[in-house]
This record gives structure tokens, C-alpha cells and sequence, in this order.
């Protein structure tokens, strides 16, 4: 089985997001990134069909070369080899489009990834992906199970879940259930010793452009200062919610 | 030139969601200057659509799509965008609308937004405002390409009431069986029970309840406003709650109208998930809970004590209404 996991190089949870140059770039300064969150849930559960189901991982990352760093984390954590397809991944059509044209070639039977990143919270390419490929598609997977060329996955919605069932080779959009967050994967040092002699391929890029540019930025407005009221003036609170905020 | 809304319903019956998304329709179609078209699925009781400004429904019509499948749905859409011309495609941010929002967006070849919370600021070049950084930060995304797939962000533009008398088309699409290659074995529901999704007010709770066996607390309270349940990620975390209840960066999004948090301090990944609320209220023990700095009104006050007795007096006022 070859699957394939697309990873996204973000900003950790924690950081301040900042903009700069009149607002109309995204400022990574001090900014540690990380392997996308959501992502880091679809190469655990690679990890475990690698060692229970024979599986070999190939890691992508559509980007320049400052998120190799990611890659290389990604390859400690356990895939086989990694993939950078070396351009600035501009917006959710332009990089699905590239990962297909990389993908097409490939003949993957299962494509892993989140079902969004937390930079720009698109949830565009994996659903993008799978159409271009003529794939199936799951997105908002919190498991799945794959048998010989079956697949049954499930899926989270408004309000309970759905189960689904087909034929590889198909796309599941993950996010946590996919496994637990207890399960994620961290690099040991013999992962990361062998990381360095897995290979990293640089692809470059097609001729596909991208749909749309991010013109501007905007931070949050401040907000104004938090109203303390009494706790044993609760009705105060009722009426402010009531007349003020006009919410209940 | 059009303006389409995938106008969702379930079980007959449009949510509030669907409502504010013909009405944003509207705007967007009034400032392109063009038609507001609107697609509905399998169903003829679409009076409550014509309140909000539709100039013409498409009722879609075929059996099989009686279950939700992305893959057709967007098959079935796209066919309908393509016989009306249309060139902006308007669809929700529930579980359906954002699964299939990008298959649409390839079939049609349109250059895609999310999260989108404002109607566009130019038409030409077509320039819309949208949320990302987990709502830490906006981004102005400009689509240059013909068409134009728009997922609008919950509670982000609000119901506008115009009363027209649309057409109606029935519209018969040409799907393939690979559009069903998915199939759905069962659907399981929380009968009964807001959904975080739908509902207008969220009541959350964090490690400050101190156990599971607490939760009533929040469930009284909840109830009592018509509200949904969530959590924080810590609470997930431990077991106490299910994962479907955990609300933050990497958890669900909230932006209800009103988010009312007891016991949760307040983590940067937490506040980053609800910050699209518009009205939040923090209840802790805390002063220094950096929660108190994001939210509209604050109760310095135990948990145990203030809930409770904000749950009666809430009762009380409901009576009263």
C-alpha cells in the first residue's frame, strides 16, 4: 500500500500573528513553525498502517526550502521518503493543482491529510485534490479502516457521525479521532539519526497558477475592557446580556 | 451573470443557516448587480426562501440525492451554475457545505474562499474579507478567476428580510454513477440536543468543574438558554467530555452570538477557536484568568455558587418574556 500524507509548515498554536510591510505580508519573524496540527493526526495513523499493514509513507510538502525543517521532523517521525514541491504555496487551488500533477504519476492508494491548516484555515486542498485525482473523498475523517482495497471510514457531522464505505484508492481529510492525541507520534533520537539518511526529493513546480492572492491582512480590533459584574448582582448580567448585547 | 446559493434544508425543513446565506446572497448580488438564484434539493416547500430575496429557485430533483453525498451534490450544483450563468457560488460552513465547497470549486474551476465574513468589498476585482490564523488574524483574498466558490462563516452576516416572488424551475441534473462510488452505511445523531453548528449560544465548561460528575451544571444552564455544550481542550483531554464537545484552535470553532465560559482560564488555543463569538462571557474563580481580557463581561465567582443561581434567575426571566 502507498500512501501519501501532505503536510502543512505552520505557525505553532502559540504564536502571536503579526503583518508587515503595511499589513500586506504575513510576518514570520520569531515565529516557530510546526507540522500542521491537523496533519500530525494523518501521519500518526501512516505510521500505524506502515507497521501493522506494510505500508510505505511518502511525506509532501508543497513550499520553499525553510520548511524542510518540517519534512525532515516528519521523516524522524517515521515516513519513508519526502517530497518538496519547491514553490510558495500561494493559495488551496494552486497547491492541490500541484500535488495532483506530482500525485497523478504515483498511483497512491490512500492520501492523507488535515482537514485544514491553522495559518490560513482554508480546508480547500484535500477535497481539491481528490476531485482533480478523480479520487473519493472523506473529509472531516475521525477513523478509518482499510481491508485489501475496501475503506470504511467515518466521518464527523453537525451533530453525530456518518460511517462510509469504498474502494481505494480514495483521500480522508483528518483532524483528532483520526487517532487520539495521546497516540501523536513525537521524533526519538533514532528517528531523527535516520531521518538525515532518508532521502528528501525537490520536485519543481508545474505550470499552474494560482486563484487568488492575499492582498491585505487585518489584526483583530482590541477589544474593550471586560465588564466585571458582582456575582451576587447576577441580575445585572441578565440585563446587560438582555438590553445591552441584545443576546438573550 | 448570477449570484447561486446552495440553499441546504433538512428534512424539509431550512435552518437559520440557509437564511443568512440567501440574505448575504442578496447584498452580494445587489452590489454585482445581477440575479440572486437560489438551488434547493429534493423540495417543493420553499415559500420561507422568497422572505429573503431569491429571484428565481432551482429545484433540484433526483432520488438519490435524498442522502447527502458531496460528490453529487457538487456535480448536481455545478450543473445548475453553469445553465444559469453564474459566476459567484455561495455555499455554508456546516459539515455538508464545507465538504463539498472544493469539489464544487474544481468542477467548476473557480478559485475558492472560506470562512468569509462580509460581502465583498469590490466586485472587480472581486475582493472578500475573510478569517484565518484560527480567528487571530483576517486576510483579504482577491479571486481573479471567472467563477467563484464562497463559503460564508457562521453568524457572520445576519437575516435580512426582502420579500420577492421568484420563479421556480424544476431542474432535472445528468449525474454518474461514480458519483455514489461513496456509500453511506449508517448516520448516527444526537437526537434531541443543540448541535454546536447550529446553535445561537454556547455554554462551555473547563477543568474549573473539577469532574464529569459536575456537568449538569452546565447541561441546566444550557438548557435553560436553549443553548449547545462544549468544552475546553483539557476536559476532552481527560475524558470527561466527548471530543465532538471540544471547542478551540484545534477543536470545533464557535462563533455563536453569545459563548459563556465557566471555569476555563482562557489558553491562546482556546481563545483562538471562540473568538468569532460575539458576545462572551467568562465566569472564574480567577481574576487573572487571561480569559477576563477577551471577553465582554466577566463573573469573578465560584463556579458552583454563580452558576446555579444564574441558571434560576435566567429561568425566571425566561418566564416573564
Amino acid at each position: 500500500m502507498k500512501v501519501l500524507v501532505c503536510i502543512s509548515h505552520v505557525p505553532d498554536t502559540t504564536s502571536k500573528i503579526n503583518f508587515s510591510d503595511n499589513d500586506t505580508k504575513f510576518d514570520a519573524n520569531g515565529v516557530q513553525f510546526v507540522i500542521n496540527p491537523y496533519d500530525e493526526f494523518a501521519l500518526t495513523r501512516a505510521m500505524w498502517l506502515k507497521e501493522k499493514q506494510g505500508a510505505t509513507v511518502t511525506v509532501l510538502n508543497v513550499g520553499n526550502q525553510t520548511t524542510e525543517p518540517t519534512l525532515r521532523k516528519a521523516l524522524a517521525i517515521g515516513a519513508d521518503n519526502a517530497v518538496r514541491i519547491n514553490a510558495e504555496p500561494t493559495d488551496g487551488f494552486f497547491v492541490a493543482s500541484q500535488i495532483s500533477v506530482y500525485a497523478k504519476n504515483e498511483h497512491y492508494d490512500l492520501i492523507l491529510a488535515g482537514k485544514e491548516s491553522i495559518d490560513y484555515n482554508g480546508g480547500m486542498v484535500p477535497g481539491m485534490l481528490a476531485q482533480m485525482l478523480d479520487m473519493d473523498f472523506v473529509n472531516a475523517c475521525i477513523g478509518f479502516e482499510v481491508e485489501g482495497n475496501s475503506v470504511k471510514a467515518i466521518r464527523e457531522i453537525d451533530g453525530g457521525k456518518e460511517v462510509l464505505e469504498a474502494k481505494l484508492p480514495i483521500v480522508l481529510a483528518g483532524q483528532k479521532g483520526m487517532v487520539e492525541e495521546k497516540d501523536l507520534r513525537i521524533p526519538n533520537m533514532r528517528g531523527i539519526m535516520m531521518a538525515r539518511q532518508k532521502p528528501l526529493t525537490v520536485v519543481e513546480p508545474s505550470n499552474e497558477s494560482a486563484k487568488s492572492d492575499s492582498t491585505k491582512y487585518e489584526k483583530p480590533q482590541q477589544k474593550s475592557a471586560c465588564k466585571i459584574v458582582d456575582a451576587d448582582n447576577l441580575d445585572e448580567l441578565i440585563s446587560l446580556l438582555h438590553n445591552e448585547a441584545k443576546v438573550i | 451573470m448570477s449570484v447561486l446559493v446552495f440553499a441546504d434544508h433538512a428534512e424539509g425543513k431550512f435552518k437559520k443557516i440557509a437564511l443568512e446565506l440567501i440574505s448575504y446572497g442578496k447584498s452580494v448580488a445587489k452590489k454585482a448587480q445581477s440575479k440572486l438564484i437560489v438551488a434547493t434539493i429534493n423540495t417543493d416547500d420553499d415559500q420561507e426562501l422568497a422572505q429573503y430575496g431569491a429571484d428565481k429557485i432551482v429545484q433540484i430533483k433526483d432520488e438519490r440525492l435524498n442522502n447527502f453525498s458531496a460528490k453529487a451534490f457538487s456535480d448536481a450544483l455545478a450543473q445548475v451554475a453553469k445553465q444559469e450563468n453564474s459566476d459567484v457560488i455561495l455555499i455554508d460552513s456546516n459539515s455538508n457545505g464545507k465538504y463539498l465547497a472544493p469539489l464544487l470549486a474544481v468542477e467548476l474551476n473557480a478559485g475558492m474562499a472560506s470562512n468569509v465574513i462580509a460581502v465583498p468589498e469590490t466586485i472587480e476585482p472581486f475582493v472578500v474579507k475573510r478569517m484565518a490564523f484560527s480567528s487571530k488574524g483576517f486576510v483579504y483574498s482577491a479571486i481573479n478567476s471567472e467563477k467563484k466558490v464562497i463559503c460564508l462563516a457562521k453568524n457572520s452576516f445576519g437575516l435580512k428580510e426582502e420579500k420577492t416572488n421568484p420563479e421556480k424551475i424544476s431542474f432535472v441534473p445528468a449525474l454518474k454513477d461514480k458519483d455514489f462510488d461513496l456509500k453511506s452505511i449508517s448516520v448516527e445523531k444526537t437526537s434531541g440536543k443543540v448541535t454546536i453548528a447550529d446553535a445561537d449560544i454556547v455554554v462551555s465548561g473547563g477543568r474549573g468543574l473539577k469532574g464529569p460528575e459536575n456537568w449538569g451544571l452546565i447541561e441546566d444552564l444550557a438548557e435553560v438558554l436553549g443553548a449547545a455544550t462544549a468544552c475546553s481542550k483539557p476536559v476532552s483531554d481527560l475524558g470527561w467530555r466527548p471530543h465532538s464537545e471540544h471547542v478551540g484552535q484545534t477543536g470545533k470553532p464557535v462563533s455563536s452570538n453569545l459563548y459563556i465560559a465557566i471555569g476555563i482560564s482562557g489558553a491562546i488555543q482556546h481563545l483562538a477557536g471562540v473568538n468569532s463569538s460575539k458576545v462572551k462571557v467568562v465566569i472564574n474563580t480567577d481574576p487573572e484568568a487571561p480569559f477576563f481580557k477577551a471577553a465582554d463581561y466577566g463573573i469573578v465567582g465560584d463556579a458552583f455558587e454563580v452558576v446555579p443561581k444564574l441558571t434560576e434567575k435566567l429561568k425566571a426571566f425566561k418566564s416573564n418574556q
